[in-house]
């Protein structure tokens, strides 16, 4: 990951009390501060009174498919299929 | 007051011109800032601060509609907000010298914004406590958009102070830049004597903007210039930097094109 | 399941039986590539289309339309968020699709590459082209990808306001003094077949439709779709008392749709290819905000990495 990008977060919403958060999306911020702002900004514009959480999308752990699901694959414990977690060198291309 | 060439300008205010007056600079402080923004607008350094910052544009363009409303209201004769915002030439606009500057790179519009945004929130905070009624729901609404604004420029301005090398230096000398504009917010005006107690004059602020800069300032290890360096005047009379006439030549030139048109 | 049902025909008979594909699914590699270049490309189109919008922001005839204006510019901003958030559940990371963007291997929808001289474009962008693309989204709703699926059915819900809104600014010029009308009327011919191409080549030209369609990424072909916002759109052009500017448009009461004449295809690869009147205009400007922002974006990162940095060392070892 070069210098001038930043990482990707999860965002969950309450809309309103009584209910649960909720995944809405994922943004990119530099920091968390950054990530909560932004999240209002594009997920809410700016609606008050709700709840928001953000989370590195890399500090997720996801459970591993079932191999009984119809489409079960052997998967690591990422929440997607992230390359951007792993630093590829600049030189190599068209990953 | 500096600059002689301000001596010729209108001091004597009734009490309803003064109301009026009070009202041009909230709304065109709005209205040429809103309208700077947005040129943002696919400008952001990334996609989710192009929205952050239209956000704020959009807040400005909004609130200044809502105070040109009151302004047409006041000055009947088939005002609009519109007619207002259109049709006067720059000689009666009313905004700071501090928004009608150019945008700039990214560090130089935060530096604007925080600079007039730490002096709207005091402002306006005031303002929910005015003697005017309409000035006063207005403000209500518009506090909640301002400390948003407040906050976001100000974490930029301390994200680019204590970014890297490249970003601190740029900051900073957004900041020094663009200082001698700001005294001319704190500036007395012959309304604020009239109006008396009805509204705060805007000299009342200086000392809380004063302390909010400079402990922004210093989180982003930037250094505040002297507020008593050399300041810039002449906005509030309607004399203005060479900037103003190509932002309303660009805002106006639609609408003037076709006075008699509806849109 | 038996063993000598392949994974591919075990996928198609999943998506088949209208389930939803979620990211960490198996999928053919030829899914997530056709879902990574058809999203991102959605995406791009969403970022680039704010530019010859954004073009009238400073210039808006009243202050409600400038408001409205930047309102929906920013609306499509989030839009592209939303996209780009799609795209990267697929493995697929945000600065990549930008590059291949800039670089000009990704592709954009190619009406963006088109002018807008007159303030009555910012009207029939919106009534014909956000119009045009409502019915592709509204289409990709049911798309099986579920990530995709969702941040169209967010997209849906405000980008009606963006026809409304579009429609609202030719219904007023068409209305108005004779300068509007005809302000109108022009910017309808420039606009008409641009948006026809929207949709993409006709079915028997479309090499990669029928894969989709056998996916369900794509539930319409493309003609279905071009003939469905035609049967549409001459209704409301009627009603504002305009014309669309094709002579061999007529009801056919037979088909029970209007048939339509030849659109200029050799116009629409042109475009493509990169030789419309904005194309590079498009990417230099992207291009630009892009490379200027750099220093902001590291900046930002760097503060970030001191802020953790102090974080852990004020908070003591558990």
């Amino acid at each position: 990951m070069s210098e001038s990008n930043w990482k990707l977060w999860e965002v969950f919403l309450r809309s309103k009390n009584g209910l649960s958060h909720k995944h809405v999306g994922s943004l990119h911020a530099a920091d968390a501060d950054m990530a909560i702002k932004n999240a209002r900004d594009v997920y809410t514009r700016r609606s008050e009174g709700i709840s928001i959480w953000v989370v590195p999308s890399e500090e997720i752990t996801a459970s591993a498919p079932d191999e009984k699901d119809p489409l079960f694959t052997p998967s690591d414990d990422k929440v997607y299929r992230h390359p951007t977690f792993y630093d590829i060198p600049d030189d190599v291309e068209h990953m | 007051m500096a600059g002689g060439w301000l001596n010729s300008v209108k001091r004597d205010f009734t009490k309803e011109e003064a109301l009026k007056e009070y009202l041009y600079f909230l709304a065109d402080d709005s209205l040429i800032l809103g309208q700077q923004l947005s040129k943002w607008c696919s400008n952001g350094p990334v996609l989710e601060q192009d929205i952050a910052i239209i956000n704020t544009a959009l807040d400005h363009i909004g609130r200044a509609r809502l105070l040109y409303q009151e302004l047409a209201r006041l000055e009947g004769n088939g005002a609009t907000e519109d007619t207002l915002a259109y049709f006067r030439d720059h000689l009666n606009f009313k905004n700071a010298l501090l928004v009608e500057q150019p945008n700039g790179h990214w560090g130089d519009t935060i530096a604007r914004s925080f600079l007039i945004d730490t002096f709207n929130f005091y402002l306006y905070d005031s303002l929910r406590n005015c003697k005017v009624d309409s000035i006063k729901a207005i403000a209500e609404k518009a506090i909640k958009e301002i400390s948003y604004q407040a906050q976001w420029s100000a974490e930029w301005v301390v994200r680019l102070g204590d970014g890297t090398e490249e970003s601190h230096a740029k900051i900073q000398e957004s900041i020094d830049n663009l200082w001698m504009w700001s005294g001319e917010l704190f500036e007395n005006h012959p309304v604020f004597e009239v109006l008396n107690d009805d509204l705060p004059s805007f000299v009342s602020i200086k000392e809380q903007w004063i302390k909010k800069v400079g402990q922004v300032l210093k989180m982003g290890t930037l250094i505040m210039p002297s507020p008593e360096l050399w300041m810039q005047t002449g906005g509030r009379y309607g004399i203005h930097s060479s900037q103003l006439g190509f932002i309303l030549g660009e805002m106006q030139s639609l609408a003037r094109s076709y006075p008699n048109a509806s849109w | 399941m038996g063993t000598n049902v392949s994974l591919e025909d075990k996928f198609q008979a999943y998506v088949d039986a209208e389930n939803k594909v979620e990211p960490k699914d198996w999928m053919p590699e030829k899914y997530r590539r056709t879902l990574i270049r058809q999203i991102s490309q959605h995406a791009h189109s969403e970022i680039i289309g704010m530019q010859p919008e954004a073009n009238w922001i400073t210039r808006a005839p009243s202050l409600r339309a400038k408001l409205i204006l930047l309102a929906k510019v920013q609306d499509e901003a989030g839009h592209g968020l939303y996209l780009y958030s799609a795209a990267e559940t697929l493995g697929e990371p945000r600065e990549k699709m930008i590059a291949d963007l800039q670089s000009g291997k990704a592709k954009y929808s190619s009406i963006f590459n088109y002018p807008t001289p007159s303030w009555a474009d910012m009207g029939t962008i919106g009534w014909l082209v956000d119009g045009a693309a409502i019915q592709n989204q509204v289409m990709l709703t049911r798309t099986s990808y579920g990530p995709y699926a969702r941040a169209m059915v967010k997209i849906c819900k405000e980008e009606s306001f963006h026809q409304r809104q579009g429609y609202e600014i030719v219904m007023k010029l068409a209305q108005g003094t004779p300068e509007q009308r005809s302000m109108a009327q022009e910017s309808l011919n420039r606009w008409w077949w641009p948006s026809l191409m929207m949709f993409g080549p006709s079915d028997d030209n479309s090499p990669n439709s029928e894969q989709s369609m056998q996916w369900k990424i794509k539930r319409k072909s493309n003609d279905t779709l071009r003939q469905e916002f035609i049967d549409k759109t001459v209704p409301q052009a009627e009603y504002l008392g305009l014309t669309i500017p094709d002579a061999d448009l007529k009801w056919n009461p037979e088909r029970g749709h209007y048939d339509f004449g030849e659109i200029d295809w050799s116009e629409f690869y042109e475009v493509i290819k990169g030789n419309g009147p904005c194309n590079k205009e498009r990417i230099a400007h992207h291009k630009k905000a892009h490379e200027d922002g750099a220093w902001v974006r590291e900046a930002a990162n760097a503060y970030a990495k001191k802020q953790s940095a102090r974080k852990a060392k004020d908070t003591p070892a558990a």
